[in-house]
């Protein structure tokens, strides 16, 4: 068993800077009571800070090269983008739009206008993407692709894409290559669908005659593994921003909340949860930084560091949410308290992307451990 | 001449002068010693160089590469991880140059007699007594679970030297001469078979004044910088990937497809990933550390490899089926090296036993955890204002 040379598992200051900035935005536009506010009125996400985030902040395009329209950044800022977009539950398409879908085009030839204008789209902010798989599809795993016909016309039906009702394009991977179709084209339909996850809702895609005359690449799969993996490796730092805050929003309900004339987080029945549940956050903060900075080397560990950050990440914000909620109380089960808006997200994350075991699954053939010798 | 240049041409100047492959072992690692290169963020003149911590892996490495001795940490393991620290902190000029040397080189073994019978986690309450008489202390009272005793040539000891105040003030701090006639030292057998602890008992035992490690009344404090060392010392160390108890089972499961189940499997890869991010949070860690920017993941790193270390083992005895009915020797002995991930893997199961209560059990860690770094109130305490001779026992 060869061990990597160690990445680097720490905060630029850069990336400390870029926290701040992003922080802030989100205290300001986006609080809990905003998004919460939001969900009532039928339009879940929230436009104006995306307008802000992507757009002026300059974020949709961290991964693009500035030669084709982008900052030239990497996947470590990224990473750090999306703890804080994890941290407020924020409804913005910056996972599936900032990362999948332009590291789907980047896995397609850049070069090429149809690729090159799409691509400067989404990095700019001004265009939202979506790549039209289920959520739930792992990085190396199988989902349904829309038939071409002989009229260059794309027909099939892909249920439950993430943030596809907020998308103005769709990259859909069809049987002779990977399309580029806009939301507000004749032929294509996008059917939202009330989510567990009231802040990153999926919607079915239905296309019925949605033109489609130019490949982006006939090498669909390679382009969408790539897209998919990138989303995996940093949808741990989302977990990691949401677990994060549920610790954070725990202990100081804790500390504060008197009970038996005393404050409830001095039993040590509560001490001893919320210390472990710190250990394995700070296993995940490991992880997702492991992950981020083999994805923004271009490692060839990528594939191992991306299936062990989701082997672990998933279940600990997960537990993470569920124990915030339980140590509030009556008010951690109230629609008001923001504790159920992590808990959605948290437990669709841990099926988005591919579930923990599956990533198991993909690690122990990585690393030689699988169940049957080949 | 802190940067790794510097130092890796320091240490080929060392090699030049005493070549490993011709020089006494002993030698050699006193020659490393006074080079500085023992542990280079020491001061200059106490092995080190006053250097960053981090480089000391710069000289490792070209040390190793030479194939030039050790120091056998794992024999002087108490030496270097809590007396070392604490003598560096709190003694005086005359101790540290009398002390440090051979404590690095293994000449002089150190143990710790600090846990009594009625003093484990609640170790403030202790009641081995110091009694000034003269330039010289009296000491009376008994130690237990005290590792290395029968090899030890000095020990860092704790007693009271004050009862009427409340227990955390009448503490101080020596370092006992383990050869005193007065110090009897008996093996206490383990559920391993062997002993590598003992009881300790103290009988008039004469410490002379100059053996105090800082002021009448501080030990307690001075103790702090021990126990902060020991976690550290017990958690921190660096690992390759699938290093540690992981990586024998996960040989297993690799050359005896006979013995895979699929409850097992799923098992194997949940504990494989949580050792391989244990690994990493122990990394990132150290860049902490070796950017002076110490993170309270330190406080973590104990409780994590205790629990792994129990799992991993349990599962593969388990794994093993019918060889993990047996058991590789249950004879008496009094090792001079304790090795955890050692033997068989019935003995690392009832080793790793020892990993949750050692050094501060987890519980105790999940307080310590729950208090410093998330902040969370203390339970209320009866204990603290009391003067020592009037608390319950
Ligand atoms: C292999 C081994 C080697 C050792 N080597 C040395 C050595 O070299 N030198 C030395 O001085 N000591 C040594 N020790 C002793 C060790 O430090 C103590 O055993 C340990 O601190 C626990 O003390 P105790 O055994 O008295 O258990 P107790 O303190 O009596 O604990 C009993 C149980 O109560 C729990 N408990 C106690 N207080 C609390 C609390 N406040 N909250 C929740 N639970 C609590 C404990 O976690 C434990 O489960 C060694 C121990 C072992 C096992």
């Amino acid at each position: 068993m060869s061990t990597p040379a160690p990445a680097d598992l720490l905060y630029s200051e850069t990336e400390d800077q870029l926290r701040t900035a992003v922080r802030s935005l989100l205290a300001d536009h986006c609080a809990a009571t905003a998004v919460l506010a939001r969900i009532a009125s039928g339009h879940p996400h929230d436009t104006e800070t995306w307008k802000t985030l992507a757009g002026e902040m300059g974020l949709a395009g961290l991964l693009v090269p500035e030669r084709l329209g982008g900052q030239g950044a990497s996947h470590r800022e990224a990473a750090v983008v999306l703890e804080e977009l994890g941290r407020a539950v924020a409804p913005v398409p910056y996972l599936t739009s900032a990362v999948i879908a332009t590291e789907t085009l980047l896995g397609c030839p850049v070069d090429a206008p149809e690729v090159a204008a799409p691509l400067e789209a989404l990095a700019s902010g001004r265009t939202i993407g979506a790549v039209a798989v289920p959520s739930a599809t792992a990085p190396d795993g199988t989902y349904p692709r829309a038939r071409r016909e002989g009229d260059g016309r794309l027909y099939g039906r892909i249920a439950a894409v993430a943030d596809a009702g907020a998308a103005d394009v769709l990259l859909v991977p069809a049987d002779d290559g990977l399309y580029a179709v806009a939301t507000d084209q004749d032929g294509v339909t996008v059917l939202p669908r009330t989510s567990l996850d009231l802040t990153r809702p999926v919607a079915d895609v239905v296309l019925d005659g949605a033109l489609a005359p130019q490949a982006l690449t006939t090498e669909t799969a390679v382009a969408v593994r790539r897209g998919l993996l990138a989303g995996a490796g940093l949808l741990a730092s989302e977990q990691l921003g949401l677990a994060d805050w549920c610790l954070t929003e725990a202990v100081a309900h804790t500390r504060q909340r008197h009970q038996f004339n005393r404050p409830v987080g001095s039993f040590q029945a509560l001490k001893h949860r919320l210390a472990e549940l710190w250990l394995a956050v700070a296993g995940v903060r490991a992880a997702a930084r492991n992950a981020a900075d083999a994805l923004a080397t271009g490692s060839a560990e990528a594939p191992l560091a991306v299936a062990l950050a989701q082997s672990y990440s998933a279940p600990v914000a997960v537990r993470a949410a569920e124990e915030a909620l339980q140590l509030h109380g009556g008010i951690g089960m109230t629609w008001e308290h923001p504790v159920h808006l992590y808990l959605k997200r948290a437990k669709s994350d841990s099926i988005a992307l591919g579930t923990a075991g599956r990533h198991r699954e993909k690690l122990a053939e990585l690393v030689n451990l699988r169940f049957e010798n080949r | 001449m802190t940067d790794a240049t510097a130092l890796r041409r320091r240490t080929q100047d060392l090699l030049r002068a005493h070549p490993p492959a011709d020089t006494d072992r002993a030698d050699f690692l006193r020659a490393r010693f006074d080079a500085g290169l023992a542990w280079v963020h020491y001061p200059e003149g106490l092995g080190g160089l006053g250097a960053p911590r981090a480089l000391q892996a710069v000289v490792d490495a070209e040390l190793e590469a030479a194939g030039a001795p050790d120091n056998d940490p794992r024999r002087i393991g108490i030496g270097l991880g809590m007396a070392a620290p604490t003598v560096l902190a709190y003694g005086t000029e005359e101790q540290k140059r009398r002390w440090l040397r051979p404590l690095w080189t293994g000449d002089e073994v150190w143990c710790q007699l600090f846990s009594e019978p009625g003093a484990g986690s609640d170790l403030a309450a202790l009641g081995t007594r110091a009694i000034r008489d003269g330039d010289s202390w009296v000491v009376n009272g008994q130690k237990v679970w005290t590792s290395s005793a029968h090899t030890a040539r000095w020990a860092i000891l704790i007693a009271r030297t004050d009862p009427d105040l409340p227990k955390h003030r009448g503490i101080s701090y020596f370092v006992c001469d383990m050869t005193d006639p007065g110090v009897q030292v008996r093996p206490l057998r383990q559920i391993t078979g062997e002993a590598e602890f003992n009881e300790v008992f103290l009988t008039d035992v004469r410490i002379p004044d100059t053996h105090r490690l800082g002021d009448v009344g501080d030990g307690w404090k001075v103790a702090q910088t021990t126990l902060m060392n020991e976690r550290v010392a017990i958690g921190g160390m660096r690992l390759p990937r699938e290093g540690g108890m992981i990586a024998p089972v996960a040989e297993t499961w690799r050359s005896r497809p006979e013995l895979r189940t699929h409850d097992l499997h799923q098992r194997l890869l949940g504990l494989w990933v949580e050792a391989e991010v244990a690994r990493l949070t122990g990394e990132r860690l150290r860049q902490q550390l070796a950017q002076g920017q110490p993170g309270p993941e330190g406080s973590g790193m104990k409780l994590t490899f205790a629990r792994l270390n129990q799992q991993i083992s349990g599962l593969e005895v388990e794994l093993l089926g019918d060889e993990g009915l047996l058991y590789d020797d249950w004879t008496m002995r009094r090792p001079e090296i304790v090795d955890f991930t050692g033997r068989e893997a019935g003995y690392r199961y009832l080793r790793s036993k020892g990993n949750s209560i050692e050094g501060g059990t987890s519980e105790v860690l999940l307080n310590i955890v729950a208090e410093r770094v998330l902040g969370l109130p203390s339970e209320p305490r009866t204990d603290k204002d009391i003067a020592w001779k009037d608390l319950a026992r």
